[in-house]
């Protein structure tokens, strides 16, 4: 298959995994930023490959998981608003709030559905007139051209019902935390492919100037991860802190520009809350003043007055996860009390989590 | 009567009731047993041991490439059977249908329930027609039961797993499931796969043939597909299974949809494919008889059943790691069959 079997070609792997295996002398710690890398890497079983001296761990970059549950409560209630249907990607449905989830809600009579693309809500919207569309918006800056588009379109297009709720984030904040706040040890970091291609690998060099942490911005199949993270040894052995890119077939030093102008068009950044990180200064996409007409949280504001500040589910240890603390086998509600029927915290419920990715792969003894 | 649609009192009872049974299910699934119209069939079966099933069907939308909630409805409970070791004789059919389907729908798919029973050899020798109202059912819901008849012997089944066993498939996995999927509304995806949806019953007595006695355990990886049947062995036996990602046939097709969509092939489902658990010196005289017949053209040896990791069924990757294959959790691919 094209595009896909060039970069999974065991011979290359081999060699890949021969050169960081050459090369690393002193033990590493390297954080895959995106959750996609982290199922990746579980998914080819890339761990055991690589040399005893390189670790992995899992870091923020799963937007499903980094959802405050406070901010899901919000989501639901909206979903609640008589009338409206909400709009949002598949794994959202199942991430539990302080009380409930999507699904529960659905369950109870909400129209919740599952799109695979912001178009679809827009459709919905247009197939509805006289009941309001709200769009879960929730993604980095990879997800949030696609809905500012989305939004541009309904304008254009003058269908008035199309609403969004921003759950967006912006990646390097969520970084920043990571690394600024110790207690986490981190030698390299493998940066998100997705994001990268939209706001360039260049992006990404406040990582390696203020911290002195190299990074390698990788794609997601087997051999882009190896390449990345042999850049990463690369640099990590010869006390280099660069940004390396190692998916120059998406990514450019400075992104995609019609993918930027559409986000700065659209959003600005403002405050947001991060499962496990706690409220970081403008690491949110907020709505501009121009496009207030399409807030959800304005719109209905008196759906969102009741709702109580949220609670991250009693034990759940994602927070710890999701700043590469604590690998997932060590929550003790790992397996036992949080399985992928019966989710617990939001790493077990996304395709991108951590915990499910574990899970799922397991490594085999 | 075809531009007609089915109406509440087609299931009343009366006589739009029995018109519709005798123009539509009798016309179509014609045979004596089910001709003498009784409360219940009365059929003959060679031997005294049966193997009896029974399976309800679902799938959305009614026809998909390859195959129809009838064709389905058929093969479903025929391949059940059929993985018993038994040979399919009997079906009985429920069918549950939404008032204002269209009559010439519920004849499209009662002639293609006909065809796929020739096809398999049995007889569809009872029956029921329920209608709901509008909104009570999505379309057309059938449940079809089966008994088929078991030679002598020891019977398949899982308990019969020994550790060293080599594990078959007769086919690319996942055709259904992805077939089915695409069909959908709403999936901006454009395709030439055909569900594989097949009667098994002809394939299973070749493979018998070929290796008698050696045969350990078979079953069709319907939903949650090839890792499902795997984790219910594992599961069942308490043992490890091992396979090698690279010698499961997954066709380009399906590879390319599962990448774009997030899936993994081996939780898609497949329906007119079958597992097997053979011997180790009997597998190369398995393969061939797969291979000989033109429903397991594309069998192959996929790993084998290990004393080792008990419970667990792990993945050899084509990079050479190994890693668990778990149970499908998610229900993305729902109303399959």
């Amino acid at each position: 298959m094209r595009y896909v079997d060039e970069y999974r070609d065991p011979a290359a792997a081999r060699a890949l995994l021969a050169r960081i295996a050459a090369e690393s002398r002193r033990p590493v710690r390297f954080m895959e930023f995106c959750g996609g890398h982290t199922h990746a890497v579980l998914r080819f079983g890339l761990r055991r490959l690589l040399a005893p001296t390189v670790r992995l761990s899992a870091g923020p970059g799963c937007p499903v998981c980094v959802t405050a549950a406070g901010d899901l409560d919000r989501a639901i209630a909206l979903a609640r608003v008589p009338g409206a249907i909400l709009a949002t990607f598949g794994d959202m449905v199942r991430v539990p709030g302080s009380r409930g989830t999507l699904e529960t809600a659905r369950a109870g009579g909400a129209d919740v559905r599952a799109v695979t693309s912001p178009l679809d809500a827009l459709a919905a919207a247009r197939r509805h007139p006289e009941r309001p569309v709200i769009l879960l918006g929730v993604g980095f800056e990879a997800t949030a051209p696609g809905v500012a588009a989305t939004l541009e379109r309904a304008d254009a297009e003058g269908v008035p019902n199309l609403f969004l709720y921003s759950l967006h984030k912006r990646t390097l904040p969520a970084v920043r935390a990571v690394l600024g706040g110790g207690g986490v040890r981190v030698d390299g970091v493998i940066g998100p492919g997705h994001v990268a291609a939209v706001v360039g690998a260049d992006a990404w060099r406040p990582v390696a100037e203020e911290y002195g942490v190299p990074c390698a911005v990788a794609g997601f199949e087997p051999l882009d991860i190896l390449d990345a993270i042999a850049r990463l040894v690369e640099m990590a052995e010869a006390g280099r802190a660069e940004v390396a890119n190692a998916y120059p077939r998406s990514v450019r030093p400075e992104g995609n520009p019609a993918a930027r102008a559409a986000l700065d068009r659209v959003f600005c950044a403002d405050d947001a809350a991060w499962r496990g990180l706690g409220v970081l200064p403008e690491s949110g996409l907020a709505l501009r003043p121009e496009f207030a007409h399409r807030d959800a949280a304005a719109a209905f504001a008196e759906a969102l007055v009741e709702v109580a500040p949220g609670e991250e589910p009693a034990g759940c240890r994602c927070g710890d996860v999701l700043r590469g603390a604590l690998e997932p086998p060590g929550c003790p509600l790992y397996r036992t009390a949080c399985t992928p029927e019966r989710p617990v915290g939001p790493c077990m419920v996304s395709s991108e989590g951590a915990c499910a990715a574990h899970y799922r792969y397991g490594e085999a003894a | 009567m075809s531009e007609d649609v089915i109406l509440l009192a087609h299931g009343g009872g009366g006589l739009l009731t029995h018109a519709l049974i005798r123009d539509l299910f009798l016309r179509h699934l014609d045979n004596p047993v089910l001709a003498a119209q009784e409360d219940a069939a009365v059929v003959g079966m060679p031997g005294a041991r049966l193997a009896f099933t029974t399976d309800s069907f679902v799938v959305s939308p009614l026809f998909f490439p390859g195959g129809d909630i009838g064709r389905l409805a058929v093969c479903g409970t025929v391949n059940d059977l059929a993985m018993a070791g038994a040979t399919p004789r009997h079906l009985g059919a429920a069918f549950i249908i939404e008032e204002g389907l269209p009559y010439a729908t519920l004849e499209r798919v009662v002639v293609s329930m006909a065809e796929t029973a020739r096809e398999a050899g049995v007889t569809v020798v009872a029956g029921d027609t329920k209608v709901v109202g509008r909104g009570g059912a999505d379309g057309l819901f059938i449940t079809t039961s089966g008994i088929g008849a078991l030679p002598a012997g020891e019977a398949l089944g899982v308990g019969r797993l020994r550790p060293g066993d080599r594990l078959l498939v007769s086919g690319p996995v996942g055709d259904h499931g992805l077939a089915v999927l695409i069909a959908r509304e709403g999936l901006p995806l454009r395709s030439r796969l055909e569900s594989d949806c097949a009667p098994l019953g002809g394939l299973v007595a070749a493979l018998l043939d070929a290796c008698p006695g050696h045969v350990r355990c078979l079953r069709d990886p319907t939903r949650g597909g090839l890792a499902a049947t795997l984790n219910e062995w594992a599961a069942g036996a308490g043992l490890g299974m091992a396979i090698d990602e690279g010698a499961v046939p997954v066709r380009r097709e399906v590879r390319a949809a599962c990448e774009m969509l997030g899936l993994d092939p081996l939780h898609a489902a497949c329906e007119g494919r079958l597992v097997a658990a053979v011997a180790p010196g009997a597998a190369e005289r398995a393969l061939g008889a797969l291979r000989g017949h033109p429903l397991g053209a594309g069998a192959q040896i996929i790993g084998e059943v290990t004393a080792e990791h008990p419970g667990r069924v792990v993945l050899r990757t084509a990079l050479g790691a190994r890693r668990l294959l778990e149970m499908p959790a998610g229900d993305l691919l729902s109303r399959i069959c």
